[in-house]
Parts: structure tokens; C-alpha cells; sequence
């Protein structure tokens, strides 16, 4: 232990680490394993039939693929809404900027339904889409349009404060280099707030994958085509097939910490590009 | 290549950060913008490079309008005091920043991008930090880089704002006697900003002063220290003592002293005041003829070569301490001590007609 502990004027190292070991214990790590020894429940056989039904299989799909695609957007326009609230000034900013944090606060239920409205067939929106032959609510999009929505406040909270930090002077600098404008973002304005572009991407990620509240309203929740794998674990448990339930989650769970580990992986490559002066 | 800047004007809400200024900087010298913060120094700098805009007036490059010039079409090159380095690239891609984002059809193959830039860190004596990052290095190193940088571009114009500022007293005395070498090799028009009266003093070839959006004078670091145009410069420049005078058909009284005034001519009993530099004040133990002001010794400073002494006039009801500062010889021979009874005669004196005092 001691060789560990480094010498520093702020008292309290062990009990700190002691302190935050037994809490991630208590909070994270306890529960987390409990999935895992009570999928040991099943043998070999019935856990990989369990994980592997073409039902089961399509609710991967649909949760990483929407999750993903969600992600991919709100970073995009995440990045897009942080711009416009760090760098233009206009009536209503603030009021905009309270905004991005609605998605955070309101119950994921509230806002399934409120989204349902919206993109029903006969919802204010949805009235529109669908002469066009574009159906949004119980199909796949309407599962995408639903992790968007929960997603954006990662990515605009993440980007924002990076995004402010840019002093004016680099782009200057840029500039008198001669530098368009388009040059001056690709390369120096991007790099610099990839990585926090990339921990909003991997927050709004983790959080669509886990997503259960709103999608259910809007997906409809047919097998094979708009069924999520949160709602797969729900049924489970309802059938009192814990074991087969928790199977599920420790799928989702070995896959979200791979997917996060890469994309951690990626942020410490364009973090260490980028390294803070 | 030669700047001239006609009429400038600019306002920042209330504040007007440049009041009617005209300069000329002649082709290849090396000029020097000094005032305090707020004097519109930097203000002036930036509006040269385009960065800025003013409300009113021209910035002329070799006589031709630039004005309304975009700032990667004016070929100045920019020095910023934080350095303003891309911390993602490496020194050597940002030295090669400005080759490598132009056009297709003028960019440079990758090899003379490679010489070029190799090139300008030998110049800058850092050719063996290519591969770092702006971050490891310190604050003296990434000056130098950015300088480089703004090279590489071979401006026609270099501009430095408070170039530096932001560096420790020892390394800042490095670089600007390295400057100066610098500018005297390549031989291309720079403009500096700086509030320190010394730097400005030992680099530039000429001193612009400035107060308040107002260009007070332009002369050489000679000129300006021997000669202020005016109370501002002669305080801004160095340690100075005032004396409450009186002027009166070119006689002057200074604290009581009677001196010619031959410039003031013209003056019908106006009150006035004496700008004496420290080593302009004559001390002596016992008084010569009557134009001697009696003081008493309170402070001695005698590390180096020069001695500074500070005094309190007796038959005065002035009591702001005079700062004197005289050499190591004359402080032995004289012998003072704290406590001393001196005289004291200005040998040199500026004096400037009461305005709002």
C-alpha cells in the first residue's frame, strides 16, 4: 500500500480511496456481479440458446444500432447547438441553453409519450411524415428519434465549457497564417474539442443503451422489428425467469463496456494528440 | 515594406481606445508602440493587422490602401503574447501551419515544407524540439516558435503584441537583445507593443509614447528620454521629481530658485512645474551662492555603481521626497549618511505651464 500512497499535503489518502472503493462496491460493483452470479444459474447450453434467439438477437440490433445512430446525431448537432450557444449572441440564449437540460430533468416516460404524440400518425408532426410514407412512431426511427432525444444534453454540457475555453487568439493566429475559415475549424478548432466531443458521444451512448422509459412508448414493442433489450429483460422478469433476464443484461453489459472501452480508448489517442498546454 | 496609418479612430462603447492617430513606420525598422494598459497600444497593433477595425481613418501598406484588406491578404505576420501555439500539433507543424493550409497551386512540396521550416528553428535556435509539443516547453522556447511561425509565412510586416509579457525578467532580457539581433539581420519592419519603458528604450529603432488613444511622441530612444514632448512622457520614461515653479517673461522660479527660461518668453506669471531627473540634481555639502535648495538626507541607497538618495526639502512646505541619484565617487567623496544636511540645485529641467493640475 505504501508504495502506492504518493507524499502529498492533503490528508486523508486512505480514507478517501477506502471511502470510494467500498462506495463503487456498495453502488456499482456488488450489484453488477450479483447479474453475473445469478446468470451461473443456467448452464452453458441455456445461457448461450437464452442469448442467442433471432428475437433476442434483433433487440441487439435495434438497442446498439439505435443507440449508436442517436449518438452519432447528437454529437453532430450536439456540437452544432453548443457552437451557436458559445459563439452568437441573440435574444432568448439563455432561455435556449436552460432548454438543453429539459431532456435530463423530465421523466423518460413523460417524454416517450410526449414524442408518441408528436409522431403518431395523427400527431401534429406525424400527420406530415406520413403521406410521405415516413412512419416514425411503433417502427425502429421512432426508437432512434427517442434516444436522440434523451441524448443531446450530453454532448452540448460536454463540448460547451472546451468550446469556450478556445481563446479567439488561437483562430487569430490562424487567420494572420492564412487560414480560411474551413482550415481553421478541420484543424484547429476540431481537434481540440474532440475529446470532449467524444466523451458526449460515449455518455449519450451509454445512456440510449440503457434507455427504457421513453422508447417503450414510441416503439410499439413488436418482436423482431422495435422490441429494445431493456424491454426483453422487463418480459423476462415478469415471466419470473430471472436467470434468462439477467443473462440479457450481462450481454448488454459485456458489449456496453467493450463498445465504452474503445471509445475510451479513442479519446486518450486524440486527448494525448491534443495534450492541454 | 513601410506602414502608414492615417487618422485612426476606434471606440469600444464609451471608451475610445484610439483618438485621431497618425504614424508612419518607415521600411525595415524596428518601432516600438509604449504607453500604459489602455493607451491603445494594442489596439493600434491589431488594427495594422486587421485583426481590429476602425471606425475611421486608413492603414496604408507601401502607400497602398489596405484599409478594407482581409487579414491573410495584408502579409503581416503576428506575434501574440500568450504565443497562441495549436497545443495539437507538433512545433514543427506549427511552424509549418501557414505553408501547409495554402492554396493547392502555391503550397509548397512537403520537402521544401521540410527545409523551410527546419530552416526557421535554426533560426530560432530550437531545431531539436520539432517533435515536441507546445506544452513542454517554456514560456521563452514557445515565443520563439511563434515567431518562427509568424516567419514562415515571410510576412512583409511583423507584429509583436507585448511579445514579452508573459516571461520572467531574465529570460524577457535574452530575448530581446535576440530580437534586436534578429531584426538586424533580416531587416524586416516590425512593430512592437510593450508597457515596459525599458524594453522599448534598448530594442526599437524609434519610440512611438501613447496615452490614452493619443500618440504623445515619436522619436528615437534618445530623443524621447532626453526630450519628453510632455509631462506624460517624462513620467512614463523613468523616475522623475517635480518642482512647483513659476514662470514669468522667460525667468523661471523653480521652488524658489531663479533660473532662465528662454522658451517660456512669452509667459505673464504662470504657474508651473519642473520635471528633474534623478541624475539631473547636483548635491553638495555646503550651499554654492544662493540658488541651492537646502534638504535633509532620509534614505541612502548605495548598491552598484549608482547611489539613490532620497531627500526632504526643509524650507519648503513641499514634503513629497526628491530622488537623487548620484555616482559611487561623488557619494564618497560627499560622505553622506542619513541625517545630513545637503543643497541641492537642478543641473537639467524640463518645465511644462500648469494645465488641470
Amino acid at each position: 500500500m505504501s508504495t502506492f500512497k504518493q507524499h502529498s499535503i492533503l490528508p486523508g489518502f486512505n480514507l478517501a480511496l477506502g471511502f470510494t472503493l467500498l462506495y463503487l462496491s456498495l453502488i456499482v460493483l456488488i450489484p453488477l456481479s450479483a447479474a453475473f452470479i445469478r446468470t451461473t444459474e443456467l448452464t452453458w447450453q441455456e445461457f448461450w440458446f437464452t442469448v442467442t434467439t433471432p428475437r433476442v438477437l434483433a433487440s441487439y440490433r435495434l438497442t446498439f444500432g439505435a443507440a449508436f445512430a442517436a449518438a452519432l446525431v447528437n454529437a453532430v448537432f450536439g456540437l452544432l447547438v453548443a457552437w451557436v450557444l458559445v459563439r452568437y449572441r441573440f435574444p432568448g440564449k439563455k432561455l435556449i441553453d436552460a432548454l438543453v437540460d429539459l431532456p435530463f430533468a423530465l421523466p423518460t416516460a413523460v417524454a416517450g409519450i410526449a414524442l408518441t404524440a408528436l409522431y403518431a400518425g395523427n400527431g401534429w408532426i406525424g400527420q406530415y411524415l406520413e403521406p410521405l410514407g415516413i412512419k416514425v412512431a411503433f417502427t425502429p426511427i421512432g426508437v432512434f428519434v427517442a434516444l436522440t432525444f434523451i441524448g443531446l444534453p450530453f454532448v452540448v454540457r460536454t463540448v460547451q465549457p472546451v468550446l469556450e475555453d478556445i481563446e479567439s487568439e488561437l483562430e487569430e493566429a490562424a487567420a494572420m497564417l492564412g487560414a480560411n475559415r474551413l482550415q481553421t475549424f478541420s484543424r484547429i478548432i476540431f481537434p481540440t474539442i474532440f475529446p470532449a466531443l467524444m466523451t458526449g458521444f460515449a455518455l449519450a451512448f451509454a445512456r440510449a443503451i440503457g434507455e427504457y422509459g421513453s422508447v417503450i412508448f414510441i416503439a410499439g414493442n413488436m418482436p423482431m422489428v422495435s422490441e429494445i433489450t431493456p424491454l426483453l429483460i422487463i418480459t423476462k422478469l415478469e415471466q419470473y425467469d430471472y436467470a434468462g433476464a439477467t443473462a440479457l443484461a450481462v450481454v448488454m453489459l459485456v458489449i456496453s463496456f467493450i463498445l465504452l472501452l474503445v471509445i475510451n480508448l479513442l479519446q486518450w489517442w486524440g486527448r494525448r494528440r491534443s495534450a492541454l498546454a | 515594406m513601410s506602414i502608414e496609418v492615417r487618422n485612426l479612430s476606434k471606440q469600444f462603447g464609451t471608451f475610445a481606445a484610439l483618438r485621431d492617430v497618425s504614424l508612419e513606420v518607415h521600411s525595415g525598422e524596428l518601432l516600438a508602440l509604449l504607453g500604459p494598459s489602455g493607451s491603445g497600444k494594442t489596439t493600434l497593433l491589431r488594427v495594422i493587422a486587421g485583426l481590429d477595425v476602425a471606425d475611421a481613418g486608413q492603414v496604408l501598406f507601401h502607400g497602398e490602401d489596405a484599409t478594407d484588406q482581409h487579414v491573410h491578404e495584408r502579409q503581416v505576420g503576428f506575434v501574440f503574447q500568450h504565443y497562441a501555439l495549436f497545443r495539437n500539433m507538433t512545433i514543427f507543424e506549427n511552424v509549418a501551419f501557414g505553408l501547409r493550409v495554402r492554396p493547392k497551386d502555391v503550397r509548397p512540396p512537403d520537402a521544401e515544407i521540410r527545409d523551410r521550416v527546419h530552416e526557421l528553428l535554426k533560426l530560432v535556435q530550437l531545431d531539436w524540439l520539432a517533435e515536441r509539443y507546445p506544452h513542454q516547453l517554456s514560456g521563452g522556447q514557445r515565443q520563439r516558435i511563434a515567431l518562427a511561425r509568424a516567419l514562415a509565412v515571410e510576412p512583409k510586416v511583423l507584429l509583436l503584441d507585448e511579445p514579452f509579457g508573459a516571461l520572467d525578467a531574465k529570460v524577457r532580457k535574452e530575448l530581446r537583445s535576440w530580437l534586436r539581433r534578429l531584426h538586424d539581420d533580416m531587416h524586416i519592419t516590425s512593430v512592437f507593443v510593450t508597457h515596459d519603458q525599458e524594453e522599448a528604450l534598448e530594442v526599437a529603432d524609434r519610440v512611438v509614447v501613447m496615452n490614452e488613444g493619443r500618440i504623445e511622441q515619436i522619436g528615437t530612444p534618445d530623443e524621447v528620454y532626453e526630450n519628453p514632448a510632455s509631462p506624460f512622457v517624462y513620467e512614463f520614461l523613468g523616475n522623475v521629481n517635480l518642482f512647483h515653479s513659476r514662470l514669468h517673461r522667460g525667468r523661471a522660479w523653480i521652488d524658489g530658485i531663479e533660473v532662465d527660461a528662454p522658451e517660456h518668453a512669452e509667459a505673464e506669471e504662470l504657474a508651473a512645474v519642473a520635471y528633474v531627473r534623478p541624475h539631473d540634481i547636483e548635491v553638495d555639502r555646503v550651499a554654492q551662492g544662493e540658488a541651492a535648495l537646502a534638504a535633509r538626507v532620509t534614505h541612502v541607497l548605495s548598491v552598484g555603481p549608482i547611489v539613490r538618495l532620497e531627500l526632504i526639502r526643509e524650507d519648503s512646505e513641499d514634503k513629497n521626497p526628491i530622488q537623487v541619484e548620484i555616482s559611487k565617487e561623488r557619494f564618497r567623496e560627499l560622505q553622506l549618511v542619513r541625517g545630513d544636511q545637503v543643497f541641492i540645485k537642478p543641473r537639467r529641467f524640463d518645465l511644462f505651464p500648469n494645465q488641470i493640475h
